[in-house]
């Protein structure tokens, strides 16, 4: 076994739900005390901080919704001065505005240590030279990993995403043991590498650990058999922290352990808001229990899965995650970007100012997320010269890339073709389920 | 002066061009010139036809996206070089030529080549200083 934190990561279960409570009480009078939409909403449901007196009391305090911090935009749900926040990070948001996070050094230094932790679970240790193939900016990917990398001591390579044929070479000259990246980048990046004539057998990689998407148990066999490592599946998200909120353990691979020392999950059901038995599957929430930048009172994350206590045979005592298995919003998320619907229909409505039918296709090709954007052609849009509808679809495209940040492909098709039911556009298909 | 074109939206899969000339036929409208512009994803296909009112109206209520556009038909003098004298004297008063097809009648002596140009007044104008005979849409529907 290889941790990086023994103590903490195999604390028994009451030992770590003793430090829980007293983690949340501090949480809790902190947002009390900082955080006026915390004060309020606080307030309205009649809890004061000291009223938190068991774990289950988290039950009685409300929920916070992506919603509250795109109101708060950009600082508002901040519990620390701008004074003590040393690094900011923001994920894509609706109508182009993002989520906005801050950190303390402390966060900071947490959020190193989580990722570290991560990296000795999925079997990377001193030595390993780790490919981070994560997006450095304002995205976490890159910047998280980084520093749990360097936390660790082992030897990073901060790559950042692109230019697949120069990553390729880097990983064979400079002996990369380690590859973070998407899932489905690293199924592109083998895919390159064979046209390249390189064959991963011959290169150094041992372990691979992909995030930022959902993926399938099949296509953890389709990476291990191409790239010849061991792919280990991570979850964060920006919110929260970011990469390392949870990741599956080596020796089980079977369920991501959330780091209970920094976070309480649960499991709701994503209509009622009622707390759902323990192996149920609902939608995940997260409390954040030593964040001070930007700490979050039961964050509705949206995605779904399920949560065990049972015992893992890797020894952390902390609760596992199934491998989550969609959104109970309609978010998408594209080559690792974020996409709400809403944001594709904004942008449209901007274009010609009117609201016409589309519906996105998600797809996955050679490995690659790619998105289709089907656009009604409605007299309102309709010109009897090419060139006026195709300058029509390459603005939408361009727009789309600008604003979201994702390449995707217009395509206009005939009224009436988008399935409507029950008068609503069916928004997203998603193929990629499948594949 | 100007006539009336009909442009139908359609995509690039099989039936649409069957789909649209039986509506059309089914409602006895006769098509009397034609044209596709086609992109790998889409088309448009243009028409001339007798009955503007009822091609649209039919084609609409079967789902298909249809506007009118204002085109222009000139008699083209039915010998080598007939066509170019025209464009030469559109190319002298940089009128552009968006696009054109022929007219499957003749017109007595003359072939008739439908145009869209962005500037249908200016082009008019040019092509009546000219000498060319440009026809009055009632008298093309019902060639």
């Amino acid at each position: 076994m290889s941790y990086y934190n023994e103590e903490f990561e195999t604390l028994p279960r009451q030992a770590l739900e003793a430090l829980q409570l007293k983690r949340l009480q501090t949480t809790v009078a902190r947002v009390y005390a900082s955080v006026p939409f915390y004060r309020q909403s606080f307030d309205r449901a009649g809890i004061t901080p000291d009223s938190v007196k068991s774990l289950t009391d988290l039950q009685r305090l409300p929920f916070t919704l992506k919603q509250d911090m795109r109101d708060s935009y950009p600082y508002g749900l901040f519990a620390a001065p701008m004074e003590e926040i040393v690094r900011i990070h923001a994920s894509s948001g609706t109508t182009g505005k993002p989520t906005v996070v801050g950190y303390t050094r402390k966060d900071i230094d947490t959020w190193s240590e989580l990722m570290a932790r991560s990296f000795a679970a999925a079997g990377v240790h001193r030595g390993d030279i780790i490919h981070n193939s994560y997006g450095y900016g304002l995205f976490t990917g890159g910047l998280g990993a980084h520093y749990g990398a360097e936390k660790l001591g082992a030897s990073v390579i901060p790559m950042s995403g692109g230019n697949t044929k120069k990553q390729i070479m880097i990983m064979k000259d400079f002996g990369s043991t380690v590859l973070t990246c998407t899932p489905s980048y690293s199924l592109f990046m083998a895919e390159a590498a064979r046209e390249e004539g390189l064959d991963f057998q011959g290169l150094k990689l041992r372990v691979g650990i992909f995030g930022a998407e959902p993926w399938s148990e099949a296509m953890r066999g389709e990476i291990e058999e191409k790239l010849n490592l061991c792919a280990i599946d991570i979850y964060g998200l920006s919110e929260i922290m970011g990469p390392g909120v949870a990741i599956e353990c080596r020796e089980a691979k079977k369920g991501l352990h959330i780091w209970e020392d920094h976070f309480i999950p649960e499991i709701i059901d994503p209509d009622t808001g009622e707390i759902l038995p323990e192996g149920e599957r609902g939608e995940l929430v997260i409390t954040t229990i030593t964040k001070e930048g930007i700490p979050l009172i039961r964050y509705r994350t949206r995605d779904i899965t399920s949560l065990t206590y049972e015992p893992c045979v890797c020894g952390r005592s902390h609760a596992r995650l199934t491998r989550m298995t969609g959104r109970s919003d309609d978010m998408l998320i594209v080559r690792g970007v974020n996409v709400f619907p809403s944001q594709i229909e904004s942008i449209l409505m901007g274009i010609e100012g009117v609201e016409p039918h589309y519906v996105l296709i998600v797809d996955r090709k050679e490995n690659l997320d790619s998105l289709e954007v089907q656009v009604e052609v409605d007299e309102r849009l309709f010109s009897d010269e090419v060139k006026v509808l195709q300058s029509l679809s390459h603005r939408i495209e361009k727009e789309i890339k600008d604003i979201l940040g994702v390449s995707c492909r217009v395509r206009l098709v005939e009224p009436q073709t988008i399935t409507r039911s029950e008068g609503k556009a069916k928004r997203v298909i998603d193929n990629r389920i499948n594949s | 002066m100007n006539v009336e074109q009909i442009s139908i939206f359609i995509e690039n899969k099989s039936g649409r061009l069957a789909e649209i000339t039986k509506v059309l036929g089914d409602a006895g409208v006769n098509i009397r010139a034609l044209s596709l512009a086609d992109t790998s994803d889409f088309g448009i296909l243009r028409l001339i036809v007798n009955d503007r009112e009822k091609a649209k109206l039919v084609l609409q209520e079967k789902g298909f996206t249809v506007s009118k556009t204002e085109v222009v038909a000139v008699e083209v003098p039915d010998r080598p070089g007939g066509l170019s004298q025209i464009l030469q004297a559109l190319d002298r008063d940089q009128i552009n030529v968006e696009y054109m097809y022929a007219f499957v009648e003749r017109c007595g002596e003359n072939a008739v080549i439908i145009f869209r140009f962005d500037e249908t007044g200016k082009a008019i104008k040019t092509l009546s200083e000219n000498g060319f005979t440009v026809l009055e849409g009632a008298r093309l529907y019902a060639m």
